[in-house]
């Protein structure tokens, strides 16, 4: 990996009270790639992207963005870095108040003095990029799933950021509108010149776009690689995850009491 | 046996500490989300436009319920009124009746607990959705602070709705007094006017009734934002928010109507 890094995150550890949520997690996320970090439902994923924005503070270790550590930032310092960067959350998080033109003008009116009309240019620029010039005066409520995605993904990229974090980009989408989502989020890093971090369970369509994969389960990084080297891992958590298998080292069932002994249970205990 | 009483007691009293527990920690959030609110609240004032635009959601698209509420509790009012009043023979004073009981009490509570309902719901639930579907967040992490976008407008939006609204629902009240008492049942016109002017002190009693709705707009307003705020971010959780707003609410009127008029009309 290169040593040029955005994102450097050394030995991070974070728990919830005493559930303990991502154990020494080590990761580079290098200028201008495309990284994604894969992992179960639950593994700790989302939980890395809100300490990235600040969101949260890691319990310890050390989390720098562009050379600053961002739990030691202040309120100020804090919204300074969050202006740098876009996120792309689950379902979109649109704002349902307001029209899809609104929604990705919200940040140019918020955070610059720029006059009405250039903003008007800017906002269908960024519609244009993702093929919803044509939709700019709809509602969130009027559009579909994929739709409403690429809004927020429009919104995301409004103050062309140096770090786009993608939540989920392909939960809950079709084929088709997956496949969309996935090469505009490659389009645009590369055209924005801009770093990108993914997080995801969607290993097929990732893997066509990405340029690292981090593989995290149980709050701790299992493995790592290029696509390419991930396809031939002989990992067996990666060849479950990446082929889809029931059961594995991940197992298929929730930790529970032998099954006889569960049925034999006195019945006022539900 | 005596054992099984004594855990049931046991837990009795644990139950009782938990929810205190719950309670004052509560109360204890609500008290530094307010001034947090306080502290922030400079953008609603300096971008106006937001606060005017919530002075229209909570305010303005309330003025049919409180209007037409006004005007049937003011009717109410000339008839119980003018029923009780020619027992006595003085079926004039009907006007001071009207004017009094609605700038005093029933102006500000009633048009308080209808805002707290019609607008202090809505607001919670806006918020408390908003928040369940992540824009808070999102809000958040693009370096717009929700309390100073979302929260502080709202609240400002209906401090400044409530009086407006209270003194709208009095003015109508009264109004409706002079519909029943003067053109329906026929009291002399020129002793309901002139005997409400005399008797009724604009700063004793209309002061003292828009200083009474501008706390009641303080609390509901608060109650509302806090609790959408504050919700559990799913479909129960918003809904449980949304109904402690109205309890809530009505309770704090009906408890900040008490102390107000015990200080403000003490020397009686």
């Amino acid at each position: 990996m290169p040593v040029d890094s955005l994102v450097k995150i050394t030995d991070i550890n974070f728990a919830y009270d005493d559930r303990s949520i991502l154990n020494g997690i080590t990761m580079e996320i290098p200028r201008g790639k495309l990284i994604a970090i894969m992992g179960n439902s639950g593994c700790g994923k989302t939980t890395l992207l809100r300490l990235i924005g600040g969101q949260l503070k890691p319990t310890s270790g050390q989390l720098l963005v562009d050379g600053q550590s961002v739990p030691d930032m202040s309120h100020d310092e804090l919204y300074a870095m969050r202006r740098r960067m876009g996120m792309l959350f689950q379902f979109g998080a649109l704002f349902t108040d307001i029209s899809v033109f609104d929604n990705v003008a919200y940040l140019m009116r918020e955070h610059t003095d720029l006059p009405e009309e250039m903003i008007r240019d800017m906002v269908l620029m960024k519609l244009n990029a993702v093929g919803l010039r044509g939709a700019h005066n709809l509602m969130p409520s009027e559009l579909s799933g994929g739709m409403a995605r690429r809004v927020a993904l429009a919104r995301a990229i409004a103050l062309d950021p140096m770090l786009i974090m993608y939540d989920e980009p392909f939960a809950g989408l079709d084929p088709i509108s997956m496949g969309v989502i996935g090469q505009l989020i490659r389009k645009l890093n590369d055209a924005l010149g801009a770093t990108t971090l993914l997080v995801t369970h969607d290993v097929q369509e990732a893997m066509l776009i990405v340029d690292y994969v981090y593989f995290v389960s149980a709050g701790q990084i299992v493995a790592q690689g290029t696509p390419d080297e991930i396809r031939a891992s002989d990992d067996p958590f990666v060849h479950q995850f990446v082929f889809g298998e029931a059961d594995g080292p991940v197992h298929f069932h929730y930790p529970a009491e032998p099954f006889e002994q569960d049925l034999l249970r006195d019945s006022a205990h539900g | 046996m005596v054992e099984k009483s004594f855990s049931a007691v046991i837990a009795l009293i644990r139950g009782i500490g938990h929810r205190l527990n719950t309670g004052l920690q509560r109360l204890g959030f609500a008290a530094r989300f307010f001034v947090m609110l306080l502290v922030y609240s400079g953008q609603s004032f300096r971008r106006f436009h937001l606060t005017i635009r919530e002075i229209y959601f909570s305010g303005f698209q309330s003025l049919l319920i409180i209007l037409v509420s006004g005007l049937f509790i003011g009717m109410v009012l000339g008839m119980q009124g003018y029923e009780t009043l020619q027992r006595y023979g003085s079926s004039e004073a009907l006007g001071v009746l009207v004017a009094l009981s609605l700038t005093r009490e029933l102006g500000p509570v009633v048009a308080a607990l209808l805002f707290a309902s019609r607008a202090g719901s809505s607001i919670t639930a806006e918020i408390g959705l908003m928040k369940a579907t992540e824009q808070l967040t999102a809000m958040d992490m693009m370096a717009v602070n929700p309390i100073a976008r979302v929260v502080a407008p709202r609240f400002w939006g209906g401090v400044i709705s409530m009086p407006l609204l209270a003194a709208l629902f009095s003015a109508v009240g009264v109004f409706g007094g002079y519909l029943i008492g003067v053109v329906f049942i026929g009291v002399d016109e020129g002793a309901f006017w002139s005997q409400m002017q005399g008797s009724v002190d604009f700063r004793f009693d209309v002061w003292n009734g828009v200083v009474k709705s501008f706390v009641f707009g303080v609390a509901v307003s608060l109650i509302a934002v806090f609790e959408g705020y504050d919700a559990v971010p799913t479909a129960e959780g918003v809904s449980a928010s949304i109904k402690r707003t109205v309890v809530y609410s009505a309770l704090a009127i009906l408890a900040l109507d008490f102390v107000l008029t015990s200080f403000m009309f003490r020397g009686l």
